[in-house]
């Protein structure tokens, strides 16, 4: 008898699968349903982000950062808008302060509810993914009735925002932040003790804290291990230091407490929207600054100054002093980082971005080894994949 | 006795079977139609959607419509495929979501095959599905439909076992085979009563039988993207769909008849026995679909070797106990039919 080498099967994963979240080719070598391999390869949304922003003045690159995490654009926005005004040294007022926290808080519970619903569709249940649609659906128009844009907001720009809200916003949003919590409860009810969803999560992909380490987690992921780091709260930025709110921890990082930690993390989050709500103070949303923010249209109409200010910031834009600096967010999905270097002139020299995805996809071969095909996918989905993040 | 002619002795009965035959078919698949369109507006109804609204009347005319737009569009095979097998496998499902209705009786004298070993060929029916499953899976010539085509034939393999004790224990509580009888055996106790464990390990086996939701791992979308049915389009997927949703109005039909007292009214008293039997077994039927649709908008998927272990240990050793204890109660008591 000849020795006859069994070759594993080698599944394509991806790209064009349902559950690939986005452009993930993920080739799986199995042993049967078990996953002896998991190799992602990622790639497939490249567009040369980081070098783009390097021909870009620091206003024309913000909206570049809409387009990294799509699901929650305004808060990449946001570690942009801290790392230029480190370099540029300028105090950002409060009432964009408060205003950058409340769309950063709508943006993670916008981004959870997306993640969490696609994580419970990947595991076969696919009513809480309309029921959360329908509250992102209302998030997006407060998104839009503030900067326009339902999604590319660009909202978030170096010294402050891009303009005041209109008068009912916040009333609205206190509606909605008001009924919301009843809509998380009807998710739990349904999902968080079915025991088939425990079954399908509970112990798949745990992680140690030192595991979580090694591999660069961060966000929600980082948490679920047990390990209570929140740049909101270990790092404060913007107001963040005066707001009242927890940081919810897991205990084994599985995919289930992944899930609770987000579960926990929007619930915190409507208690943050409704302190700014509470605390929202009146006075300028950006730096008064005409050489870093732009005149407003009447000024522009009166004085020649502020009209050659529009100008000179629309074309040249403004120079930043050389020197460079990392301001990082807690982004939903983890720590987003901006690393800006500057050469003193009016575009970045290098913007290198830290995206939480790409750390947290780097585990997947690690999690999902030995466990089956279908735990591959809840692994996939509970570590909250978006490609525009990861590969820029 | 008459000169034997061809005419009355062969033509016409067999005139007389196609016509019943049609007779039964084409209103299945006007329910299936139905069926497709009412799980759609539960669902939206559940998801705070409004489901099908454009198409027609409140959207009746969706199923319609997309029925048409699938008749009408190319089927394509491809290149790695055995295309008989692959074209057959299809058929097969479609034939054997209709095959089964023979023996179902909708009225006490409403049956086209009134045959002694009803529960036996319905069995032997649904035990043939798994085949369309697994020529597809191997046909397509795709991993994807292979890996689900196998977990389908493992999955209906083992509830097969466990419906199969379902069905003994009804048989020895009715005390025939014959469905028409089994209804008539419920004549005072709708045997979902005294049989309540095994109405729910029928129902969630029928569930697992036509890989729903939480069973429909051959076809799940997260993991397999369709499973089996992967590389099929057009007409071919259509037969598929069309098979699976009149095998679970079958399965939902035979519910009925083997526990909720099939086309017998609730209770024997006036304004009850007026309403004809067929419309006490579709409402009844109805409402077991209608289960299987809220079933499927509530529950996540079960991984592949926890539903081997809910049907080999769970299910096959309850279902197995509880027929010893309903023989053995009904020896001890004699309440032998």
């Amino acid at each position: 008898m000849s020795e006859h080498r069994i070759k594993n099967l080698t599944i394509n994963f991806g790209p064009q699968h349902p559950a690939a979240h986005g452009v993930l080719r993920l080739v799986l070598e199995m042993d049967g349903e078990v996953v002896e391999r998991a190799d992602p390869h990622i790639g497939l949304l490249h567009r040369g982000t980081e070098k783009l922003i390097e021909h870009k003045t620091y206003l024309q690159a913000v909206p570049y950062f809409d387009r990294l995490d799509y699901v929650a654009p305004m808060n990449q926005e946001h570690a942009f808008a801290l790392a230029v005004e480190r370099l540029l040294e300028i105090e950002v007022p409060e009432r964009a302060q408060y205003i950058r926290v409340l769309y950063s808080e709508i943006g993670r519970i916008t981004n959870h509810l997306l993640n969490i619903t696609t994580m419970i569709l990947d595991v076969g249940a696919f009513t809480p993914f309309f029921w959360a649609f329908e509250e992102r659906e209302i998030l997006m128009e407060f998104y839009e009735r503030a900067s326009g844009a339902r999604m590319h907001a660009a909202y978030f720009r170096p010294g402050g925002v891009a303009s005041d809200l209109p008068p009912d916003l916040l009333g609205d949003i206190a509606t909605w932040n008001k009924r919301f919590p009843k809509i998380i409860d009807d998710i739990e009810s349904l999902i968080t003790d079915n025991r088939i969803f425990k079954q399908r999560t509970v112990d798949i992909g745990p992680t140690t804290p030192a595991e979580a380490f090694d591999w660069g987690f961060t966000g929600p992921m980082l948490r679920a291990s047990g390990v209570a780091w929140d740049l909101r709260r270990n790092q404060p930025y913007e107001v963040y230091n005066d707001l009242e709110f927890s940081v919810p921890v897991g205990t084994n990082g599985d995919c289930y407490e992944r899930y609770l930690v987000r579960m926990a993390e929007m619930r915190e989050s409507v208690k943050i929207i409704d302190q700014c709500l509470a605390s929202m103070p009146e006075g300028p949303i950006k730096v008064i600054d005409n050489k870093i923010s732009p005149p407003s249209r009447s000024q522009m109409k009166n004085s020649m100054e502020a009209l050659i200010h529009h100008f000179k910031l629309y074309t040249e834009g403004y120079h930043v002093p050389a020197g460079e600096t990392y301001a990082a967010v807690e982004a939903p999905k983890g720590e987003f980082g901006v690393y800006l270097i500057s050469d003193g002139s009016n575009k970045p020299y290098r913007c290198k971005i830290r995206a939480p995805g790409f750390a947290h996809l780097q585990a997947l071969d690690y999690v999902s080894r030995g466990h089956m095909l279908a735990d591959a996918v809840a692994n996939l989905a509970s570590m909250d994949i978006v490609f525009g993040e990861i590969d820029r | 006795m008459a000169e034997p002619s061809v005419w009355s002795d062969y033509i016409l009965p067999l005139l007389l079977i196609i016509g019943y035959i049609a007779a039964i078919v084409v209103p299945i698949l006007l329910v299936v139609a139905v069926v497709v369109y009412g799980e759609r507006k539960i669902w939206a109804a559940m998801q705070f959607r409004k489901g099908p609204n454009v198409v027609g009347p409140f959207g009746l005319f969706q199923v319609v419509a997309d029925g048409l737009k699938l008749l009408m569009k190319e089927t394509i095979i491809p290149t790695g495929a055995n295309r008989v097998l692959f074209i057959i496998a299809p058929m097969i499902m479609f034939t054997l979501g209709i095959v089964g209705w023979a023996v179902i009786p909708f009225d006490a004298h409403l049956v086209l095959a009134d045959i002694n070993v009803g529960i036996l060929y319905l069995f032997a029916v649904s035990s043939l599905g798994v085949y369309g499953i697994i020529i597809a899976g191997w046909a397509s010539n795709s991993k994807y439909g292979f890996l689900g085509a196998l977990r389908s034939a493992a999955q209906m393999v083992s509830y097969e076992v466990s419906i199969g004790f379902v069905l003994v224990t009804v048989l020895l509580a009715a005390g025939s085979l014959n469905l028409r009888e089994i209804v008539e055996a419920q004549k005072g106790l709708w045997f979902f009563i005294p049989l309540a464990p095994m109405f729910i390990i029928y129902f969630i086996s029928a569930l697992a039988e036509t890989n729903r939701t939480p069973f429909d791992l051959p076809e799940a979308e997260g993991e397999l993207v369709a499973g089996y049915q992967v590389e099929y389009s057009a007409m071919a997927w259509l037969l598929f769909m069309l098979g699976e949703y009149a095998n679970i109005v079958l399965l939902s039909g035979l519910c009925v008849v083997l526990f909720l007292g099939g086309w017998l009214p609730p209770f024997h008293v006036e304004p009850f026995i007026w309403i004809p039997g067929v419309v006490w077994f579709i409402a009844k039927t109805a409402f077991i679909i209608f289960l299987f649709t809220w079933v499927r908008a509530t529950l996540p998927r079960y991984r592949y070797d926890q539903l081997m272990r809910l049907g080999w240990k769970v299910f096959l050793p309850a279902s197995l106990a509880w027929v010893v204890i309903t023989a053995g109660a009904m020896h001890l008591f004699g309440w032998m039919p």
